[in-house]
């Protein structure tokens, strides 16, 4: 086995028997791992399954750089090995959900803690907790503290300011000045992962549809892509066109909300009503194509629910214009104006270099100049017609990058909707009738607003979920926030936030 | 500074005029939801296996929906045989019992019962703190959107603060996973009394699509006691501002 690559092409569907994935002997397994991601690939989920002997499968899905390809890399583990974020530190949550989850020992893992803060699904294996001794608290756990006279720390959260989602944030200062900080997450744990299993029923689309309340698009499309992997059924051009113009709906609210914020954030108030106002008509246009602002209900197994016909094609397309010139002056406006910038330059910054080794995703990614799109690099039919094709526009990696690689995104989303409703496309809406095959494992990988989604489902003898392992791009940013913070006065430390704004109910699950 | 006025002239007033005017609801929106009992068909029941969060039950031939239950997915409408389940338009949702929330064929008109002491105390201004406690982000995004220009949540006297110190009630998103239940606690306590507890969403009222889930607590129903559910998921913000109005006495009919 030692040495051999496993590399599977991934077109719009994925999936591939699950016996086939060879199995490696841990030490194999450790190595082929990082030899990969310090070859310039990047995780795309690295995770447990539980076995019928009560050991654990460990998997890694390798996404290589610009290619079209992935890697998986499977090993079998009963209750340790060498943990690998030494070497790799965008592991580290990686590895320590494993051990939260599975109760397997990283052995040598720099700073294992839990993450959700939950008992062990595996019996009898519980590394964090004895479930018959200890109550379960959130963020009961030690913290990285600076010591030194003049040394303070700040703890700010669950429940914050603003109508937020709770976190726990941990600073260590010096004066204004923010040395550290840690973020501890899992007030939103709802046991998402563990309900899918047995699945799918007729809850799994809703739970799928509430993964990140603000990402339903994102996430119900990667959804949606394992069940037609798994049942072999193709959706029509039509089904595909309308889910790429509900994702960029989605991209397009969320980004003209979070530019209002942060104008909001620096106390420019202009551009902070204007985009919250505009974020609302935006949403309304995804209302328009099905009823609700988020759009439950789109996107289905098989296809779409919802039709784009002439007619709503054609309101859309008008009402996009209008909003677009709104947008135009707002965010120019504050572009334009200098208070903004001195705020927003040189604050919160990450290098090229520091953004690769945490495996920064999406948005938060591409500011600092690492050009990878899941739209670009796994297109589906209809993205490879309508490609994605720029490169990053920022390399600075502050929130001013951040900032304008969202405007930026903003104008490639609207050219792309623009150009796909003047178009027809052919094909039923609907593929209703599937059914899983057994003992598969099925993988899907989309560009959400926020980055990279990815889900793997592994069905049982029956073509049920044995497993369902979601990553939220934000599983893979939060540590990019919090090293962005080092040396920031602590007062930006919302405006830092707000240039990432990731999803705690996407990471907590 | 000239530009920023030049922009503000463009941009123009956008403040709706709701509760003056009807608001503009999206075509395809689900409503309150309206059972036909001619329609529906003997020994059927394929609705009640379908609905995702078992909102519908069957008591002697006639269905009840719960609204505090409801996702409004309108699977239960499409199942139908005989269209018997409709959704309406009807966008005032929102009540101050939990039972009120179940409706059935006999519901001529939903009750919204208004609470006086509260309308007394709390009818000019009102300061709430909002505890999302596993939200998803979408009813957070609903609640948020009614303090931009367009619904201008400041102009009833309703504002949302920072501190608990500083409100007058509480509105929660969200199911309450466990491990939110001591920080929700925490910021109940924190506020003084008299209060209001608001519970926003299928997740706060019931658990919603997560109720049974053993890492939650099926919303706040048992942990707080609630003076107003404004049912959806997430809930339209019209639907969420009627059902605040409604609560201060703003809107009376």
């Amino acid at each position: 086995m030692k040495g051999e690559k496993l590399l599977h092409k991934l077109t719009d569907k994925f999936d591939i028997n699950f016996g086939d994935i060879p199995k490696r002997d841990n030490d194999d397994f450790r190595e082929a791992v990082v030899a990969s991601l310090k070859n310039k690939s990047r995780i795309g989920a690295f995770f447990g399954h539980l076995l019928a002997n009560n050991n654990v499968d460990i998997i890694a899905i390798l996404i290589p750089e610009n290619k079209n390809h992935i890697e998986i890399i499977r090993t079998e583990i009963c209750n340790s090995y060498h943990a690998i974020t030494h070497d790799i530190p965008s592991a580290h949550l990686f590895e320590r959900e494993i051990a939260e989850q599975w109760g397997i020992f990283p052995e040598a893992h720099p700073w294992l803690k839990p993450i959700r803060f939950h008992k062990s699904y595996r019996d009898s294996h519980n590394f964090f907790y004895d479930p018959d001794k200890t109550e379960i608290l959130p963020s009961f756990t030690d913290f990285f503290r600076v010591e030194g006279e003049e040394i303070h720390e700040v703890a700010v959260g669950p429940v914050h300011a603003g109508i937020i989602e709770p976190g726990h944030f941990r600073f260590q200062c010096y004066g204004e000045n923010v040395f550290h900080l840690e973020i501890s997450l899992g007030y939103q744990h709802r046991g998402i992962e563990k309900a899918l299993a047995g699945g799918p029923d007729k809850r799994s689309m809703h739970l799928i549809e509430t993964a990140a309340g603000d990402t339903t698009i994102g996430h119900t499309t990667t959804y949606c892509k394992i069940i037609e992997s798994l049942s072999n059924i193709n959706i029509s051009p039509k089904a595909d066109a309308v889910r790429c113009i509900a994702l960029e709906l989605e991209r397009l609210a969320n980004h003209t909300g979070d530019l209002g914020a942060l104008a909001a954030d620096v106390g420019f108030l202009p551009t902070a009503s204007y985009c919250g106002r505009l974020r609302g008509d935006l949403l309304n246009l995804t209302a328009y194509i099905c009823g609700n602002r988020f759009g439950r209900g789109i996107v289905r197994p098989g296809g779409v629910a919802f039709d784009i016909d002439e007619l709503t094609a054609l309101n859309l397309s008008n009402r996009l214009l209008t909003i677009f010139k709104d947008l135009k002056n707002a965010i120019n406006l504050m572009l334009d104006t200098a208070s903004v910038m001195a705020r927003f330059e040189e604050t919160g910054k990450l290098s090229k270099n520091m953004a690769e080794t945490l495996g920064l995703v999406g948005v938060a990614a591409r500011a600092c100049g690492i050009d990878t799109d899941i739209r670009k690099q796994f297109p589906t039919k209809i993205q490879t017609k309508f490609p994605f094709n720029n490169p990053p526009v920022c390399k600075t990696g502050d929130v001013y990058a951040r900032a304008y690689q969202r405007w930026f995104e903003i104008q490639e989303s609207m050219e792309f909707i623009s150009k796909l409703l003047k178009e027809q496309f052919d094909g039923k809406l609907i593929e209703e009738n599937w059914e899983l095959q057994p003992n598969r494992l099925a993988l899907s990988l989309v560009e959400g607003w926020r980055g990279q989604i990815c889900h793997v489902a592994i069905t049982d003898n029956n073509g049920k979920f044995a497993c369902y392992k979601i990553v939220d791009p934000s599983f893979h940013n939060w540590t990019g926030l919090a090293i962005a913070l080092r040396n920031q006065q602590i007062s930006d430390f919302p405006l830092c936030n707000k240039s990432f704004n990731l999803s705690y109910c996407g990471h907590d699950l | 500074m000239l530009q920023v006025l030049h922009s503000r002239l463009k941009q123009g007033y956008k403040t709706i005029d709701f509760p003056d005017a009807e608001p503009a609801l999206p075509e395809k929106f689900l409503g309150m939801p309206e059972i036909n009992p001619a329609k529906c068909p003997d020994k059927c029941a394929t609705c009640l296996s379908i609905c995702p969060v078992d909102a519908i039950t069957q008591k002697h031939k006639h269905l009840f929906i719960d609204l505090g239950r409801c996702i409004f997915c309108g699977k239960c409408r499409d199942i139908c045989p005989k269209q018997a389940i409709t959704f309406t338009k009807d966008w005032k949702l929102a009540t101050t019992k939990r039972d009120d929330l179940i409706i059935s064929s006999h519901t001529k008109e939903k009750k919204f019962n208004p609470n006086p002491d509260i309308i007394k105390l709390f009818g000019k201004s009102l300061k709430l703190r909002e505890v999302s406690a596993g939200g998803c982000n979408a009813c957070e995004a609903d609640c948020n959107v009614l303090e931009t220009i367009g619904f201008d949540l400041g102009r009833f006297g309703i504002q949302f603060v920072a501190s608990p110190r500083h409100a007058d009630g509480i509105l929660v998103t969200g199911p309450v996973p466990q491990n939110m239940k001591v920080a929700l606690e925490k910021t109940y306590n924190a506020i003084s009394s008299p209060k209001v507890v608001i519970a926003v969403g299928a997740c706060a009222i019931s658990g919603g699509i997560y109720r049974g889930n053993e890492e939650v607590n099926n919303g706040i129903h048992e942990l707080l006691p609630v003076d107003l559910y404004i049912p959806g998921c997430p809930p339209h913000p019209i639907t969420i501002l009627d059902g605040l109005l409604r609560l201060i006495g703003k809107i009376k009919e």
